[in-house]
């Protein structure tokens, strides 16, 4: 039986985004707070904090869930994965992240991390959506910039398969790049 | 917000769980899904000087058919259900109602059971167990004990648990038809549902309706099948609906009176 008492802190450990990560934390500390504040991984962003916004949002052993309504206690042993895991080492976004930037899916960009994952998770399991499918997925998560018609968009234009793909890598890409500002 | 401290706890088995809940009874809480519990911990509605969490018990992490009714274990989530490939067939009423609740993020996290602990009056699953007569499955040091869904839910957020119980598991009874309809209305889907409706034709010619949001916990009516849909105008007054920042009791008792008949001959005229 695991057991954290109120007053203490505990060592937690687990996968993050294929790496072993493990930082000390009291019973109560949500995994949000954990992944930012402990581990340093800000990617993963804060905005409700009761469910709602969806802006956390992570896969836990894959399944897209709300970090917020998670403690890292409960992540141990876990395989947690992130916003960071998209784009590849040398910060080439993977496709669904480039489809977001060619279909104008994000303005702030705070939502996005967990939009991301979400539709990480739904598109493993079912990679052809149809557009209703894609709404009530996105009906998950607030994006108070968008509209959201961007959005599903992007996620129709990766889902709609390779033909699609191939028409969409033969237009020119934007002039607007994220540039890493590290 | 952050949840106040508590003392968390995380047993290996079903046993070790009860026995941790005697121990502390109402200063603990069960914390399974959490789709609910982590909210109100984070809002500080709830302040359990003890978290028990039963997510990751594989034990009871199941669905399993027996004596003609689906025994759905407290870890199964609301996303693993939805997805059981003999849950169209088994449990067509719950086959619809499933879409309907939270969100598909949610729901990866959410249980079955919780929500029935949870006991929401516009919640779906326990509008489903309601209006099917399933039964909730209750075990403390003391023994265990089998609830009627209707003695089980007592009101809003108010169940006939005692505290030093855990739900091991809800069985809905499985059900022969296909004629069933399902339909709600919420500001936006995945929100708690003002009204919810449900029906389910039976073998014979009895409807089952039932009812969530509107009281403070599910209604579950029977009607022939030429009564069905002129039972609303009276459940309407019955009822009597409740205000909150959602909708008047007005509105409510309205929308009851227009989506109740739609949605039975909805159900009446799927083929049997």
């Amino acid at each position: 039986m695991r057991r954290v008492n109120k007053d203490e802190r505990t060592r937690i450990g687990f996968t993050l985004n294929g790496r072993a990560v493990a930082g000390d934390a009291e019973s109560r500390m949500l995994l949000t707070d954990f992944l930012r504040h402990v581990i340093g991984a800000t990617g993963t962003h804060v905005g409700c904090e009761h469910g709602v916004c969806g802006c956390c949002t992570v896969l836990i052993d894959g399944a897209a869930v709300r970090a917020c309504l998670t403690l890292a206690v409960q992540a141990e042993g876990r395989a947690v994965t992130t916003v960071e895991a998209l784009a590849s080492p040398d910060g080439a976004l993977n496709a669904l992240q480039q489809a977001f930037q060619r279909h104008h899916a994000l303005q702030c960009g705070f939502c996005t991390p967990g939009i991301l994952m979400s539709f990480t998770d739904y598109l493993a399991r079912n990679p052809h959506p149809t557009e209703d499918e894609i709404r009530e997925v996105l009906s998950g998560h607030l994006c108070r910039c968008t509209g959201y018609a961007g959005i599903v968009a992007a996620v129709l234009s990766v889902s709609a398969g390779s033909s699609r793909q191939r028409n969409d890598s033969a237009s020119p890409e934007p002039t607007l790049k994220l540039e890493s500002r590290s | 917000m952050k949840p106040r401290r508590f003392d968390y706890v995380r047993p290996d088995s079903a046993d070790e769980a009860v026995a941790v809940l005697a121990e502390y009874g109402e200063d603990a809480s069960v914390l399974a899904g959490g789709q609910s519990l982590m909210a109100m911990l984070n809002l500080r509605l709830a302040e359990p000087a003890v978290l028990i969490d039963i997510a990751s018990l594989k034990e009871l992490d199941y669905v399993r058919v027996a004596d003609g009714k689906v025994e759905v274990g407290a870890a199964v989530t609301q996303n693993r259900l939805k997805d059981w490939p003999e849950l169209a067939g088994k449990l067509p009423l719950l086959a619809a109602a499933l879409p309907f609740v939270g969100h598909f993020q949610t729901r990866n996290k959410g249980t079955v059971c919780g929500s029935i602990a949870h006991a929401d009056p516009s919640s779906e699953i326990p509008l489903v167990l309601a209006t099917l007569g399933g039964e909730v499955v209750l075990r403390s040091h003391r023994g265990t004990r089998v609830l009627a869904a209707a003695d089980f839910q007592r009101g809003t957020l108010t169940t006939a648990r005692e505290p030093d119980e855990l739900i091991m598991a809800v069985r809905f009874p499985a059900q022969p038809t296909s004629r069933v309809a399902f339909r709600e209305v919420a500001r936006r889907h995945g929100d708690f549902a003002i009204i919810a409706v449900a029906a389910c034709v039976d073998d014979g010619d009895t409807v089952r309706i039932g009812i969530g949001g509107v009281a403070d916990r599910p209604a579950a009516r029977r009607a022939s099948a030429a009564a069905a849909k002129d039972i609303f105008e009276s459940l309407a007054f019955e009822l009597k609906g409740y205000d909150d920042l959602h909708a008047s009791a007005r509105l409510r008792r309205d929308l009851l009176r227009r989506i109740g008949p739609i949605v039975v001959e909805e159900a009446l005229r799927c083929a049997a």
